[in-house]
């Protein structure tokens, strides 16, 4: 009770605590003043070609040389056989939904686009891509319809990535 | 050595948006009760272990900094971090340590002080726990919609409605409203369910967890140590299973299952010489993690307690309440009581502890045949997975 008055007076004297009070659980929270700001700087030298890939309209995929493991996301070694003798091959961009989802509450740094769906598509090759699909009505979705993946621009960013796109039947 | 390794004492703060207590206080709640329902003193804990995964809250030494307000400065110590799972794998590493004779008495403590953050960061930030670049930095998935893809699949598969999901939040409301501890006292209908806001199509804000404050306490001790110093009803922790799935979701070969969570629980049953096939016979009650009401149910089928499919109809016909053939999550679960993540494996010691023991409020007390109870916590989508079994014997 005390400790109440004293931050009440010292608060009105100097106006500078950087005090708020929770009304509903009656509490002081002090609200930090040191602020950070977050930006990861990611290492993808070496899997560059995927990058440059989807600027030829291509999704790619390595492919471990020794075992034939087929790796999407790709990566530069063999997490089977722990080669690093990898070759690019290219997806066929087809094959069936096999769920999705729409995402209404953000995170952070998506609060500025418009709600989104998200879906996992299993390619021909046996190869699942998760993606935002094009169809943002859930209720046109299904899981088991055909799909296929583009590439599409990210707007505002103005980056190039992929989508899923249903087929209907 | 191989040794027994039995709880002695358990505590839990309340648990809830706790702005009334900063970390240190909110340790403290449940750190005192753990330490006064053992009968030990603080200077009998050789070495404790923190479960927190704290990217939401300032303190970034947090064993360090708890270690100076409870009196533990000059014992062992570490932090330990397994996404939701973090709790269990603390009592794990603590259950190692007396078990190969390195101590005799271990503290627990896990603790989670996430509204620290702004909801939409802590928000980002448990998003964030999957694969980050190809299911992050690119698509915004969030915990939540990790989930969805699940409660996606499922419903597919089982022809399963948002109404049966939600038959989840019902019951872990209904046992949480009996509960002094849970963030949600409060009973809700399918209706209340089903109307509120989608968060991640299709589960909606009733379907989820909260985003909670909590810590909860406990301390093991040696069989020696126990019949030493002559403790009584130790809980005995019979057998621990864990396992681990891929970072990206979209290397998983079906939705309808958490691969961890199975091969979790068959490593804790053939450890404590328990047949899947007749779990439910030998298991009086159950804590299982519902982050999501999808995972409740996913949880029935991969501990065998229900046949695949069936977890729906188990709900329908009240198998998981008091009275049914396994009660699961009689503390509100995950739901209702609030998922301070670090916390939450710990917790759920301190839960089926009071249960084995008819500690429990009388209104959500499972009836104790066998004295063996369960505890299932996943870390992340699947992502790490305990199964932890505990006995009166
Ligand atoms: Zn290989």
């Amino acid at each position: 009770m005390s400790n109440e008055t004293t931050l009440t007076v010292v608060e009105k004297k100097r106006k500078s605590l950087p005090i708020i009070i929770d009304q509903k659980r009656n509490a002081y929270l002090w609200e930090s003043n040191r602020e950070l700001k977050l930006k990861y700087m990611l290492s993808v030298e070496k899997i560059k070609r995927f990058f440059e890939g989807l600027a030829e309209n291509k999704l790619l995929a390595t492919k471990c040389e020794k075992c034939n493991e087929l790796y999407f996301p790709p990566q530069s070694f063999c997490s089977k056989c722990l080669s690093n003798n990898m070759k690019w091959v290219e997806l066929s961009k087809e094959g069936e939904i096999v769920t999705f989802t729409k995402i209404y509450v953000k995170p952070t740094s998506f609060s500025h686009y418009a709600d989104y769906t998200i879906g996992i598509i299993r390619l021909k090759e046996g190869i699942n891509v998760l993606a935002w699909i094009s169809e943002k009505n859930v209720n046109k979705l299904k899981v088991g319809m055909k799909g296929r993946i583009e590439i599409v621009n990210r707007e505002p960013e103005n980056y190039l990535t992929y989508e899923i796109i249903p087929i209907e039947n | 050595m191989d040794r027994k390794v039995g709880i002695i004492g358990v505590g839990s703060s309340r648990f809830g948006i706790r702005n009334d207590v900063n970390f240190s206080e909110l340790a403290f709640e449940s750190f005192k009760q753990a330490l006064d329902d053992s009968g030990i003193e603080a200077k009998d804990i050789e070495y404790y272990v923190v479960s927190n995964v704290g990217i939401w809250s300032s303190e970034e030494l947090p064993a360090i900094t708890l270690g100076e307000s409870l009196n533990l400065v000059g014992k062992g110590s570490l932090r330990v971090e397994a996404a939701c799972a973090s709790g269990s794998a603390g009592v794990k590493t603590a259950y190692e340590m007396v078990k190969s004779g390195n101590a005799d008495v271990v503290l627990v403590l896990g603790i989670e002080k996430m509204n620290e953050s702004q909801t939409p960061n802590v928000v980002e930030l448990i998003g964030r726990a999957g694969n980050y670049f190809w299911e992050f930095e690119n698509f915004g998935l969030t915990f939540p919609g990790y989930y969805a893809l699940y409660a996606t699949a499922y419903m597919n598969e089982y022809q399963a409605k948002e109404e049966d999901l939600c038959k989840v939040a019902v019951k872990n409301h209904y046992y949480g409203a009996r509960n002094p501890n849970a963030h949600f006292q409060k009973e809700v209908t399918i209706e209340d369910c089903m109307n509120s806001k989608y968060v991640a199509w299709p589960l909606k804000l009733l379907d989820s967890s909260p985003i909670t404050d909590g810590s909860a306490s406990i301390i093991v001790a040696s069989e020696d140590y126990i019949r030493k110093n002559g403790i009584k009803e130790p809980v005995w922790i019979k057998s621990i299973g864990y396992s681990t799935d891929t970072s990206n979701l979209s290397k998983r070969s079906n939705f309808l299952s958490l691969r961890s969570t199975v091969e979790a629980a068959e490593i804790a049953y053939k450890k404590a010489n328990l047949n899947k096939d007749e779990i439910t016979k030998k298991i009086d009650v159950a804590e299982v993690h519902d982050c999501f009401t999808i995972a409740e149910i996913l949880a029935y089928e991969d501990l065998g307690l229900f046949p695949r499919g069936e977890g729906i109809k188990a709900l329908k016909d009240k198998q998981t309440y008091i009275g049914g053939k396994i009660p699961v999550n009689l503390s509100g679960g995950l739901k209702a009581k609030g998922h301070p993540i670090g916390a939450t494996g710990v917790s759920m010691m301190v839960e089926l502890t009071k249960q084995l023991k008819y500690k429990a409020e009388k209104q959500r007390q499972a009836d104790i045949k066998n004295g063996i109870a369960l505890a299932h916590n996943v870390g992340g989508t699947g992502h790490y997975a305990y199964v932890t079994i505990l006995s009166l014997n």
